[in-house]
């Protein structure tokens, strides 16, 4: 069974991101923050990333940036999940190596179609 | 008796020297590496000045009428500290308008009169050639003493034929050595460098001469100076011969004497030649302007001690020769001779100048002008006129050393050196007027300048010229007593009653006050034309940096017309040269302005302004002058100065407000910037709620069988998510009001006691309920203070609040103490948690500025904050006159924010009354 990773400091969010992947039948790992994310992907080895990125200490782009520069993460799945909506931010996000960028609020329907494809997708 | 063909030999010896310093002069001029490019040989040229009436005539006057030489000198040095700024403006002006003569000066600078160059060349041809006869009176008169000593010399002047006469033959060879030298190019407002070179060093042959016979008198004739002054002391017809009384005229003669050599020295055609025509370089003006000084002040140290030994030792014969019979005296041979070179160098560097200045005017100013006038000059001659030029001026030259010869022959005897030469600076003087004020006010024009000139002139000849004659016996000398025709206010010495002065003096004040009265008079009543305004504004403004000639022809010629008409009177090669940089353009195509300026330029420099303007005005077609040029020139030039004073202080300003506008744009810039900051922080604030509640919305719409407890979570984490949004939106608003201003309070007096026991309540229950053990500790009475209680309220609240979120996790405590601190009230909130570093402390008032706490860990169950709690506390606290701030806690340990209030005033009508109750 796959594994999500749900990234953000806000605990409702948190909360509603857990729902949503175990009733799509996903297995589920949570971080609070950029270390523990990171941790947790060491860790867990989770199948993809669901990644915030205002987050207390190392931001979301950090955390990506890092993750990237490792080969062993080189193609894990990661969708940026951010209330900053600005054009500039999302070029960032995409130009770090994102694979997708959603914009807080979001339709969770939409949320976990990508999640599935993105999953079906890889080999 | 010396041998008179040893004198001869030597003498001509040294003119065959000049010769070859002066070939050798040009030769290197033309190789490129010119002689007189220096500072020091313009000032030896200047040096001209001193004529062999310096070398002669200096110890004469002083012999007779004392220090007075002294003034001769003392005006040029004054006119050479001025030069810098009077010198240099003629520099720049003759270099800009090709002159060529001081007559081409005046006439260019009056609307390039041809009338007016004319007249200044009359007057220089009647005023200066007994000047010249001066000089060759000075080489007969020393050839004679010297071959005759000690005999009196015999000067059969008039007894003997020409032929016989050594001067006739001296003005020959001079003629010989100007024409060669002198009229080498056609051009005349080229450097004559040969004749430069020539003339700088007869200055220093004339100098070394004189110092040779000062030394040889107060060191060989006398044991020193002392030695010479305690023999004239000794001597009481001597004693008083030196002193200032002995001046003609007194202090008048002073001033008179002092004015004469200063205008003289600037309007003498040789010195206008060397001061002005032949400068290579305006910035030699500086370093002459004390070295010929120097120069002055080297020649006459002597004249005094020389003047006194020829008393003393009573040479006898004329003052004049007393240089000379002074070593003649002595028994010796070589000296006499080098003072007989001195002096002959002295006469004939000033006749080498003079001749050339003059010829040049002859040939420009007088005789060009009537030959076109008459069209005496066939049109279509093939060889071209440029050699006929020359011809004239070569002619010009034998003539004006013949005229100085004749006068010489005929009337020199009767005056002394001095004499002629002063008469000769009197005439030059009437010059000074034109030149000067129309150097330096344009308002002076041509009629003004020839009715002051010709005015001046006839006074000049009426109180010095004719009298002068009278004396040596042309004239019945009965009318200088008496006045002509018994008129006795007519009478030449004493004009219109003026007695007593000396005549140089007299004859000085009377012609240039009218001289001047009159440039001045019928300026100021009469009109410039265009040509003459135009040439006004180019002269007075010729300092400024940004005139230059402009193209002032508007007119139409063929380039073909132009380069024939250049063709006949300059020459190919002269052509060649003005149409250098065009030659691919074709005859028969209009000649643009800037080419047809170039033309004149270089006719003038041949042929001088006013005949230069005649010849293309002849070829050129239509309205030959732009007068909007013109105008546009005048206006660029008086008004620039005024015009430019004011942009300055415009610009100075514009780059004020620009400064002014730069800076109030950059703080609108980054309010900008802060608020597109602001917006971001405000959407992403709202978005954060807002996700939760909408994903828990749609999980709850489409997940109906969630069981129940799940159900009832997330409807709660809906409403309170919502409560989130509702406190953050009505924050913003206040936060958007106190910035703007409009935050709406309503200030009155109450009691912050009784206030914060209020807000202590309103918080006690939650904080209970996280476990927070809250203190109170107040210390007043009562805290009368003046504010809005549901703002304050709201603020206390909000500290309490932030104290409970940061306090430690493990017993968290949290205290609040009210106290008086001078005549305010202090409420301090303080807890137990990590604190806050000290440069955090001020950033913790930022906009969403939200507080990290080291072991924070979100999930606590703690409400996060939205970061604009403290901002928006601030903002009311300062409203009302008060300060929030963070420091160390006191007694907890954590962080501590302090909010201080004024007490509020006593309040007379009503005793303190609870605020809120």
């Amino acid at each position: 069974m796959a594994k999500v990773l749900v990234v953000d400091d806000e605990p409702n969010i948190v909360l509603s991101l857990e729902f949503l992947m175990q009733q799509a039948g996903f297995d589920v790992a949570t971080a609070e923050d950029g270390e523990a994310a990171l941790a947790s992907v060491a860790d867990d080895a989770p199948d993809l990333v669901l990644l915030d990125i205002s987050l207390p200490g190392i931001s979301g782009f950090d955390v990506l940036e890092r993750l990237r520069a490792d080969p062993a993460h080189a193609r894990l799945p990661i969708i940026m999940l951010t209330a900053h909506g600005r054009e500039v931010e999302r070029e960032k996000g995409m130009a770090l190596g994102a694979d997708d960028y959603i914009t807080k609020p979001f339709s969770t329907q939409a949320l976990v179609d990508k999640v599935k494809s993105l999953l079906t997708e890889a080999p | 008796m010396r041998h008179d063909l040893v004198v001869l030999t030597v003498a001509f010896g040294y003119l065959a020297l000049l010769f070859v310093i002066a070939a050798w002069g040009d030769r290197r001029a033309e190789q490129g590496r010119s002689l007189i490019g220096s500072p020091t040989v313009y000032a030896l040229s200047i040096a001209v000045y001193c004529t062999a009436w310096t070398f002669y005539g200096s110890v004469g006057r002083a012999a007779q009428h004392g220090p007075s030489f002294l003034l001769i000198y003392l005006g040029p040095t004054l006119a050479m500290l001025l030069s810098p700024f009077v010198v240099r403006k003629m520099v720049r002006i003759a270099g800009a308008q090709r002159i060529t003569s001081i007559a081409d000066f005046i006439s260019a600078r009056y609307g390039k009169s041809a009338g007016l160059g004319a007249l200044v060349a009359l007057i220089a041809l009647v005023g200066i050639t007994p000047y010249i006869a001066l000089q060759l009176k000075a080489i007969t008169l020393s050839h004679a003493v010297l071959v005759d000593y000690p005999a009196p010399p015999a000067l059969r002047l008039a007894a003997a034929p020409f032929w016989a006469d050594k001067s006739f033959w001296v003005a020959l060879v001079l003629a010989a050595f100007i024409i060669l030298f002198g009229t080498r190019h056609l051009d005349a407002s080229e450097r004559h460098e040969g004749m430069v070179a020539a003339i700088a060093f007869e200055s220093l042959v004339k100098l070394a001469a004189f110092l040779s016979v000062g030394v040889f008198t107060v060191f060989v004739l006398f044991n020193g100076p002392g030695d010479l002054l305690a023999r004239v002391a000794a001597t009481p017809e001597l004693a008083g011969a030196m002193s200032l009384e002995t001046v003609p005229g007194g202090a008048l003669g002073w001033v008179g004497m002092l004015v004469l050599a200063f205008l003289a020295f600037l309007t003498l055609p040789r010195q206008f030649q060397v001061l002005v025509v032949e400068n290579v370089d305006e910035r030699h003006i500086t370093r002459a302007s004390w070295l010929f000084p120097l120069y002055l002040l080297a020649i006459n140290l002597f004249v005094i001690p020389i003047a006194l030994a020829g008393l003393l030792l009573g040479t006898g014969g004329d003052p004049d020769s007393v240089v000379l019979t002074l070593p003649l005296a002595s028994g010796l041979d070589g000296l006499p001779l080098l003072v007989f070179i001195g002096g002959l160098s002295a006469a004939t560097g000033m006749m080498i100048v003079e001749t050339i200045a003059l010829s040049t005017m002859v040939s420009n100013q007088l005789v060009m002008p009537l030959l076109l006038r008459f069209g005496r000059l066939p049109r279509a001659t093939r060889r071209g006129l440029a050699g006929r030029l020359l011809a004239i001026r070569r002619v010009a030259i034998v003539l004006i050393l013949l005229m100085g010869y004749l006068y010489h022959a005929l009337v020199g005897d009767a005056y002394s050196l001095v004499t002629i030469g002063l008469v000769s600076f009197a005439a030059a003087c009437q010059f000074a007027p034109a030149m000067l004020i129309g150097l330096y006010w344009r308002g002076a024009n041509r009629l003004g300048a020839a009715l002051g000139m010709t005015a001046g002139i006839l006074l000049w000849a009426w109180t010095l010229l004719i009298p002068g004659f009278a004396q040596s016996g042309w004239l019945d000398a009965g009318f200088l007593a008496d006045g002509p025709f018994g008129l006795d206010w007519l009478r030449p010495y004493a004009l219109f009653g003026l007695e007593g002065w000396d005549i140089y003096t007299h004859s000085l004040l009377w012609s240039l006050t009218a001289n001047m009265g009159l440039l001045v008079g019928v300026s100021l009543f009469t009109r410039q034309g265009p040509l003459e305004q135009t040439q006004a504004a180019l002269f007075t403004e010729a300092m400024h940096p940004r005139l230059a000639q402009a193209s002032l022809w508007q007119g139409q010629t063929s380039r073909g017309e132009l380069r024939a008409l250049l063709d006949r009177y300059l020459g190919a090669a002269a052509t060649a040269r003005v149409f250098a940089d065009r030659t691919a353009e074709d005859d028969d195509q209009p000649a643009p302005a800037a080419l047809i300026a170039h033309a004149e330029q270089a006719l003038a420099g041949a042929l001088g302004n006013a005949s230069a303007r005649v010849l293309i005005d002849s070829v050129v077609r239509g309205e030959a002058l732009d007068l909007e040029a013109i105008l546009g020139i005048l206006d660029t030039t008086s008004e620039t100065l005024e015009m430019n004073r004011r942009l300055e202080q415009k610009s100075r300003e514009l780059a004020h407000t620009s400064e002014e506008l730069r800076a109030a744009n950059e703080r609108l810039r980054e309010l900008d910037r802060l608020k597109d900051e602001f917006v971001a922080m405000v959407s992403h604030e709202l978005r954060t709620p807002l996700t939760s509640i909408r994903s828990f919305a749609e999980i709850l719409r489409d997940s109906p069988d969630l069981p129940e407890d799940k159900r009832a979570r997330f409807l709660d984490v809906v409403v309170r998510e919502s409560q989130r949004l509702s406190r953050l939106i009505e924050e913003i608003l206040d936060l958007a009001r106190l910035e703007s201003g409009r935050l709406a309070l309503s200030p009155r007096r109450l009691d912050l006691v009784e206030l914060a026991r209020h807000s202590v309540e309103a918080v006690q229950r939650l904080q209970e309920e996280r476990g927070i053990a809250l203190d109170v500790a107040i210390e007043v009475d009562d805290a009368p203070v003046i504010g809005d209680p549901d703002r304050l309220e709201q603020v206390i609240i909000n500290l309490l609040d932030n104290a409970g979120k940061f306090a430690a996790d493990e017993a968290p405590r949290v205290k609040l103490c009210l106290v008086r601190h001078k005549a305010h009230y202090r409420l301090s909130v303080e807890d137990n948690g990590p604190g806050i570093a000290p440069e955090e402390r001020e950033r913790v008032f930022e906009k969403f500025h939200q507080i990290e706490r080291s072991d924070d860990t979100p999930a606590r169950g703690r409400p996060r904050g939205s970061g604009l709690g403290l901002p928006i506390s601030r903002g009311i606290v300062a409203h009302l006159g008060g300060r929030l701030w963070v420091e160390d806690a006191p007694s907890l340990g954590g962080a501590c924010l302090v909010m201080e209030l004024p007490e509020a005033p006593a309040d007379k009508e009503t005793p303190a009354e609870p605020a809120t109750s």
